[in-house]
């Protein structure tokens, strides 16, 4: 069976859901978000990373009614929802502090959004025993918020912002008061049921890998804009600035000026004896400053010289970061540059090959790194 | 444990003393059988059945009572909505001007409160009783409320509003069902509060009443001019009782209640 890939962004089709369109939000002189422009799908998994102020808390505020944009309009299925409050939008919201009513039992709190609703008694009843079968909490439903744990308290308050089937569904750091093993089993229990119910969620995180896991796109944020929107392997391996670059895991970035060398591919030259040659599509002219990234995973190390390299430098080992998975080299170049190569510890009981100063190659592809304008 | 050191022993003894001591005296003359206030002549509770036979104190008791419940509810009311107002409104013109001006009563003389009260009912005609007593109680209480209340909100989770909003509440709805439960504790302790002020304020009280109203402590100002009388010895004892009984219950119900929590609390913990 073939699977079709959900890509609805990349079909002239398909009519988003949400359009923030020349969006800008300011708090006095401050401007939280610079004229956004942005598309999000139906039943998109779509993620807002950046550090912390860089608006993406303000648009999801946008979005659930809470903040009024300053100028432009959000559409939500082609009506502005400017005008609209919070408590007539079919958005609801998972708040980074749950905010769950604590006079009220879990069962309460999910039935608090249908209540407001014209739904009878039953059907709330029904739905209510629903959600607590999709979020595992059946045995929870008259217990107390303080009554549970924390990992129980954020599945009760996914199942009260799903109760109502909101078309839009907003996650405010929905897991950043977990330790991180419950984190990794959560975030797959949320893709789970994002896919279940079929609902759009629009996450806000400051955590790159919890936004790589779940998400069908990433939009990177810094200081009001959204620098890159992309699948979460397009961001990590094609970045389009050293900033998303950067933000995004572990990189080296060489930084020099490029030369032609041939069909879509340059020569950088790194203040290094060699110059380092990286494919690219994106054009530079001779002489253009130019950054190489490249992840450490990427550059592989070794004794000798590998005889067919396209790329190879030598150095010594400064400092070696053992993972357990992973060990992590730094090694320094002659010329004092560091450059991060990260090799996977395949065999559980081996003799580290290199040690603290001893002389390494290091070598790469023409592939391997992304080269980006300075 | 710990023991205390002699100098903590003196603080402590002195403390109480200064606290303490003039109430136990007025509780143990209450039970003389003398009527000379001064000497101590054996134990009897004859007081305490002539004071329930007084139609005058037991008149003034229920006044004092009537002007109690209702400027304290009254008070408690308007001091909620205040506070409500001034750490929710978010900011309109004025804000200082007006958070400033309701705490202005806290520091302001009794006296001058009175004063201005007494013009104020003259000025517009209001004849004076019950009713003047309880609008100039209300006035002068309901600050406390907002100052009980408004600590209380500035230190409540926001975003519960906003997930109540966010849910379909309506604004009113959001306070009715999710805030006011929360903050109730609060507001339950500023009634009591401005209950307790009501109870004993004497100064406003005389200043505001008429002919037909007599509060309690009016009374018992009034016949303490004529002389110290056991029977007086006996009411305030009883009012000493009511309070302590009121405050020790109320502490009683709330640490119980913290007890509870924290002891779920950790039982949640350890299941997961």
């Amino acid at each position: 069976m073939a699977q079709t890939v959900f890509a609805p962004w990349d079909d002239p089709q398909q009519k988003p859901l949400i359009q923030f369109v020349n969006v800008t939000k300011r708090f006095g002189d401050f401007v939280a978000i610079d004229n956004l422009t942005q598309d999000i799908y139906e039943k998109e998994f779509f993620a807002l990373l950046g550090p912390s102020g860089c608006g993406k808390t303000t648009m999801m505020r946008m979005l659930a009614g809470f903040e009024a944009p300053t100028e432009g309009s959000i559409l939500l299925s082609g009506k502005d929802i400017a005008g609209v409050p919070p408590n007539k939008r079919a958005v609801n919201m998972m708040f980074q502090s749950y905010a769950l009513f604590p006079h009220l039992s879990v069962w309460d709190n999910i039935a608090f959004g249908l209540r407001r609703s014209a739904m009878g008694k039953d059907e709330i009843a029904a739905r209510v025993e629903e959600m607590l079968t999709l979020t595992r909490l059946g045995k929870f439903g008259r217990r107390k918020p303080h009554q549970i744990s924390g990992g129980q308290r954020q599945r009760v308050a996914l199942a009260r912002s799903l109760a109502k089937a909101p078309k839009l569904l907003l996650l405010d750091e929905p897991l950043g008061a977990l330790d991180k093993k419950l984190r990794q089993d959560t975030q797959f229990e949320l893709m789970d049921i994002q896919e279940t119910t079929g609902t759009t969620f629009v996450i806000v995180t400051h955590d790159q890998e919890e936004a790589m896991t779940v998400a069908s796109r990433v939009a990177v944020m810094d200081e009001g804009r959204i620098i890159q929107v992309a699948t979460p392997e397009k961001i990590y391996e094609a970045p389009n600035s050293v900033y998303v670059a950067d933000f995004i895991g572990d990189v080296n970035i060489l930084e020099g000026t490029a030369k032609a060398n041939g069909d879509e591919s340059y020569a950088v030259d790194w203040g290094n004896s060699v110059p380092a040659i990286a494919a690219s599509q994106r054009p530079f002219s001779d002489g253009q400053k130019a950054h190489l990234a490249i992840r450490p995973e990427k550059i592989a190390i070794s004794a000798e010289r590998p005889a067919d390299a396209v790329n190879a430098v030598q150095g010594k080992v400064l400092d070696i970061a053992y993972l357990g998975n992973l060990s992590t080299y730094h090694v320094e170049l002659p010329t004092g540059q560091v450059i991060k190569a990260q090799s996977a510890n395949t065999r559980r009981v081996s003799r580290r090959a290199y040690t603290w100063e001893d002389p390494v190659w290091l070598s790469w592809s023409a592939t391997a790194g992304v080269l980006l304008e300075a | 444990m710990n023991r205390l050191s002699p100098f903590n022993v003196v603080s402590l003894t002195f403390g109480f003393a200064f606290l303490y001591l003039p109430m136990l005296i007025l509780v143990i003359f209450s039970f003389n059988e003398s009527k000379l206030v001064t000497v101590w002549a054996g134990f009897s509770t004859q007081w305490y059945g002539t004071l329930f036979q007084n139609e005058a104190f037991l008149d003034a008791a229920w006044v004092t009572l009537k002007v109690a419940v209702m400027s304290s509810t009254l008070a408690t009311v308007l001091g909620t909505m205040a506070a409500y107002v001034l750490v929710r409104g978010g900011r309109f013109m004025g804000r200082t001007l007006f958070s400033g001006m309701i705490y202005a009563p806290l520091v302001m003389p009794e006296v001058i409160t009175g004063l201005s009260l007494l013009l104020l009912f003259i000025g517009i005609g209001m004849d004076r009783g019950v009713m003047t007593i309880v609008l100039a109680h209300t006035t002068f209480s309901m600050c406390f409320v907002s100052v009980v209340v408004s600590s209380r909100l500035s230190t409540f989770d926001r975003s519960l509003e906003e997930a109540a909003l966010d849910l379909g509440a309506s604004q009113f709805d959001a306070f009715r069902l999710v805030t006011l439960p929360i903050i109730a504790p609060a507001v339950i302790s500023g009634w009591l509060l401005a209950f307790t002020l009501s109870l004993d304020d004497l100064v406003i009280a005389s200043f505001t009443t008429g002919p037909a109203a007599t509060t309690l402590p009016m009374k018992i100002w009034s016949s303490v001019r004529l002389g110290v009388s056991p029977e007086i010895n006996a009411l305030s004892s009883i009012l000493i009782g009511i309070v302590s009984v009121g405050v020790i219950t109320a502490s009683l119900l709330s640490k119980r209640h913290a007890v509870r929590v924290r002891r779920e609390e950790q039982a949640a913990q350890r299941v997961t």
